[in-house]
């Protein structure tokens, strides 16, 4: 029988080292919403989307109660839009009104984001996704809840440039398109090279068509967790700092498991996958980056960062496998910038930069997330920088992502102020060089060869 | 059966074990089990129930019982058990 040794331990990692449920998002198939009809077919999302979630956030709140964990976020995510609406979208405005559509279903069942405005293009366009591509930052502004995602590159395509140089393009008129509210925008937008089907986690979630009609997913946290308990063991060995953290990865994510299967149950959808995250939030103690200083440095991006993470993010990994039955989405350590207290200040101590945040994506998820650069980065150094994040996505076999916010009217020095979960952020240096004849070459990378792994 | 766990941790006062109890008596709520440590003064309970019986829902228990302990100066939690079992268990 349980003891109260290990209750006291629950209930001390909830109440004060910041033990959540992330996410449970509900992916649901718009597939059968298409019409050649752009109303017919909005009427149809509407319709689904609000009789198959009306129950999510409520039956989110009751788990949370019951098992006394929060649940933070009820979230959907659909299929990619650039697909729904393929038959009926003639012009990029139709698609803004398909977003419109997917943020008043969104306000109706109470979930605050709805992620899959999406497009699918790592080999190539069709002309729908590039409607839906170029409707983005219109989207984005006159939505709230929607999250938006296109994925250029994958290890069996290699990488749309095309689909790399027109992201460039669009992040820059997201972030002018929204420049009164310090480009937000562009917080919505993400660009990834091998994007999962089942991710729950914004803003790269989308249903992807390997999926179910309907499936729950789960995104587990606990970054404060793992912190509080390396405190504990201070100065140990490196066997005993990966069986600390492999263990406390177990027990979070036995928790998600939980919440994932009572939600399936109750909401009598079947169950997909657990996301095995350390997700921080702008909250003091749910750092990722409070980890990497426990594991011995001063600041994230100093000497041995890439080492610590690779190891930390391992370790969650391994402990995390064993507590699931189904493991998928993005799974790893997330190191955003804005959202990370630690990160934060890592960038104002002068110890954290890019180039450094690039090297750290290669042995994490997922990749260059929540970074603020200077409003006038030329269009063909985002499309750079996003190319350079696909690259090492296409060569490691692993997903990587860009979700980055050159903020119009700001430079290095300046501080954005995103609100809520998305917190704040000191604006980084870009490199000053130019990529530009690089990016306007047209085609596309391709696939890399899968031997003589050097 | 279905089980709960209830952890009651705050400062030690007179009464704290008779009026937990009788609340759950009046709601029809078996104890099954209780421990206690005190840790720098502070209170710490843990109870294993059943609350098959229960008539009420379990959220209404679990806000009564938090009402409780407010009255008296203390925090009292209600859960349902897997969350404990799952975590601690493989």
């Amino acid at each position: 029988m349980i003891n109260i040794t290990e209750v006291l331990e629950t209930n001390k990692m909830i109440l004060e080292e910041n033990l959540d449920v992330r996410t449970i998002t509900m992916g649901i198939s718009l597939l059968d919403c298409a019409d050649a009809s752009l109303k017919t077919t909005c009427d149809n999302i509407y319709a689904k989307l609000t009789t198959y979630a009306k129950d999510l956030v409520k039956t989110g709140d009751e788990i949370g109660r019951e098992f006394g964990v929060p649940v933070v976020n009820k979230r959907i995510s659909i299929t990619p839009a650039a697909i729904v609406g393929s038959a009926c979208c003639k012009k990029p405005s139709d698609f803004v009104k398909i977003a419109k559509t997917l943020d008043r279903a969104a306000k109706k069942v109470g979930v605050n984001f709805i992620g899959g405005y999406s497009a699918i293009v790592s080999k190539g366009m069709t002309k729908a996704d590039e409607l839906l591509i170029r409707s983005i930052p219109e989207a984005m502004a006159v939505t709230e809840r929607i999250c938006s995602s296109v994925n250029v590159g994958s290890t069996k395509t290699g990488i749309n440039m095309d689909a790399v140089r027109l992201m460039g393009d669009i992040i820059k008129a997201a972030a002018e398109r929204t420049k009164d509210r310090d480009s937000i925008g562009c917080a919505k937008i993400v660009v990834l090279c091998n994007a999962p089907d089942d991710n729950p986690f914004m803003a790269g979630a989308f249903h992807g068509v390997s999926e179910a009609d309907a499936i729950i997913n789960v995104g587990v946290s606990g970054p404060g967790v793992v912190n509080h308990v390396l405190k504990s063991i201070r100065g140990a060995d490196f066997e005993t700092l990966c069986e600390t953290i492999k263990k406390t990865a177990f027990k979070i994510t036995r928790v998600g498991q939980l919440v994932a299967q009572e939600a399936s149950a109750r909401l009598g959808v079947p169950f997909g996958i657990i996301d095995l995250s350390l997700a921080p939030t702008p909250a003091i103690g749910d750092s990722v980056a409070d980890i990497l200083k426990e594991i011995g440095l001063e600041h994230p991006g100093a000497p041995g960062t890439t080492a610590a993470l690779a190891l930390l993010n391992d370790q969650v990994k391994k402990g995390g496998v064993m507590a699931s039955s189904y493991v998928g989405g993005l799974s790893g350590a997330f190191i955003p910038v804005s959202e990370d207290q630690g990160m934060i200040d890592a960038v104002n101590a002068g110890a954290l930069t890019i180039e450094k945040l690039e090297a750290m994506t290669c042995v994490c998820s997922v990749g260059l997330d929540m970074i603020a650069i200077p409003g006038d980065t030329p269009a063909t150094s985002i499309a750079g920088i996003i190319a350079d994040e696909a690259a090492i996505g296409m060569i490691n076999q692993k997903t990587t992502a860009v979700r980055i916010i050159p903020v119009a009217g700001k430079t290095v020095g300046d501080t954005v102020e995103f609100g809520g979960l998305l917190g704040y952020a000191p604006v980084m240096k870009v490199s000053k060089f130019s990529c530009a004849d690089m990016i306007s070459r047209k085609g596309r990378i391709p696939a890399p060869i899968h031997s003589f792994k050097n | 059966m279905k089980k709960a766990i209830i952890t009651v941790v705050g400062k030690d006062v007179v009464g704290i074990i008779a009026k937990t109890s009788a609340y759950l008596a009046k709601n029809n709520i078996n104890i099954l089990d209780i421990s206690q440590t005190v840790v720098q003064e502070y209170f710490n309970m843990m109870m294993i129930v059943d609350i098959t019986s229960c008539r009420k829902s379990f959220e209404d228990v679990a806000a009564g019982l938090g009402e409780l302990g407010q009255a008296m100066g203390l925090k009292i939690r209600c859960q349902k058990s897997e969350i404990f079992e799952k975590m601690h268990r493989v």
